[in-house]
């Protein structure tokens, strides 16, 4: 599969990383170079510079020829944009769209787009991990405690 | 009628004043806590709010659901997508416009359901090929759907049209001379026996993709004999 990441942050360098692991063909598109930087040194795969709502970049970066696209910028804005153009101009297979607000993404994901909202991910995890750490963990916290720790902020 | 304004920068501020003036309620929403003071201290009370126009959260409070209009003039094309998207789809608002900075966008945004865009780009650079005698066609407006355009084309004193008559010029294929300007600047609409001179104003109907072939027709010199 060719996989066109675009935002090269934590996440976007991991999916990168991991996505080469298996196989398959990956591109990293920024507009920081220095982004790069989190890339692993193995990284084979091709690092273009530019924005990803700009079609001209996108279509530098391979987009007409990628099986997947994934918008993973700090923006959401810029994620919805620019997924929206991979998957309705460029007719992109697989589109996936991170969006931080979970109200916004309610929208886009209700309009087609496959999304994910990371508080809303998290949210539920650290919630569950929580339940998992021991019923008494929760329920016998004593009130002393919890508040003498927030002072300690 | 009831506007709400994403960006409360120069284009908004300007905006907001002149429909204020025109007699219309307008909300301006912008992220910057001294710009949206700016605007109280400017505008009065009530006018500006702060927030993300992009945020569902924020767009309820400022009654986005009884919005006869958006006008999304933030300098990110990004943000003033998603902010016509937003109050279209979630909203029901039943007339967005968008402020482009990137040309290229306006053919996105129409494919993304957001037909009405402006470009101070687009404006600037149609002033410059207007300005710029060696620009002969100039595309006027681009017709929804089906790929045709309106373009005018200024006939050179050299070209090989000039003194012919309409019927004897080889157009390419769904192309149409529609109008005729002389240099008295007086428009006719003409037959196939309309004759065009030099320096005569055409407006003309075509394909995009033949926009080329139509300029090469109207304004090519005459092939020189014996070459």
């Amino acid at each position: 599969m060719r996989a066109l990441i675009m935002g090269c942050g934590r996440v976007g360098a991991a999916l990168a990383a991991s996505l080469e692991d298996d196989g398959h063909d990956v591109t990293v598109l920024d507009i920081e170079p220095y982004a790069f930087r989190r890339l692993p040194p193995t990284f084979r795969g091709r690092k273009m510079i530019g924005n990803g709502i700009d079609t001209e970049k996108l279509l530098a970066a391979g987009i007409e020829n990628s099986d997947a696209f994934i918008a993973v910028t700090q923006g959401d804005n810029r994620n919805i944009m620019a997924a929206q153009i991979a998957k309705y101009v460029f007719n992109v297979p697989r589109v996936v769209c991170r969006i931080y607000d979970p109200l916004r993404e309610d929208i886009y994901r209700s309009l087609g787009i496959s999304t994910v909202s990371p508080p809303r991910v998290g949210t539920a995890l650290l919630r569950e991990a929580l339940e998992k750490s021991g019923p008494a963990a929760i329920a016998a916290q004593p009130e002393e405690t919890a508040g003498s720790e927030e002072k300690a902020d | 009628m009831f506007i709400v304004i994403v960006g409360g920068g120069k284009v908004g501020y300007y905006l907001s004043r002149e429909l204020i003036e025109g007699g219309h309620e307008v909300l301006v929403i912008d992220k910057d806590v001294a710009r949206v003071q700016q605007l109280t201290d400017e505008l009065g009370q009530d006018v500006a709010v702060r927030g993300d126009g992009c945020e569902v959260a924020t767009l309820m409070q400022a009654g986005m659901d009884r919005a006869d209009m958006v006008l999304a003039v933030t300098g990110d094309d990004e943000d003033n997508l998603v902010v016509c998207q937003v109050a279209n789809r979630r909203f029901n608002v039943p007339r967005t416009v968008a402020r482009i900075n990137n040309p290229k966008n306006e053919d996105i945004f129409r494919k993304l359901g957001i037909a009405t865009t402006v470009s101070a780009t687009s404006a600037i650079l149609a002033q410059i090929e207007q300005e710029l005698p060696s620009h002969a066609l100039i595309p006027l407006m681009k017709l929804r759907g089906g790929g045709f355009e309106i373009v005018e084309v200024k006939i050179p004193a050299g070209a090989a049209v000039v003194g012919q008559r309409l019927r004897d010029i080889m157009l390419p294929q769904q192309s149409l001379i529609s109008l005729i300007i002389d240099t008295e600047g007086v428009p006719r609409v003409p037959n196939s026996d309309s004759v065009i001179e030099a320096e005569d104003e055409v407006i003309a109907v075509t394909k995009m993709e033949s926009e080329g072939q139509l300029r090469a027709v109207l304004t090519n010199a005459p092939a020189s004999r014996g070459a």
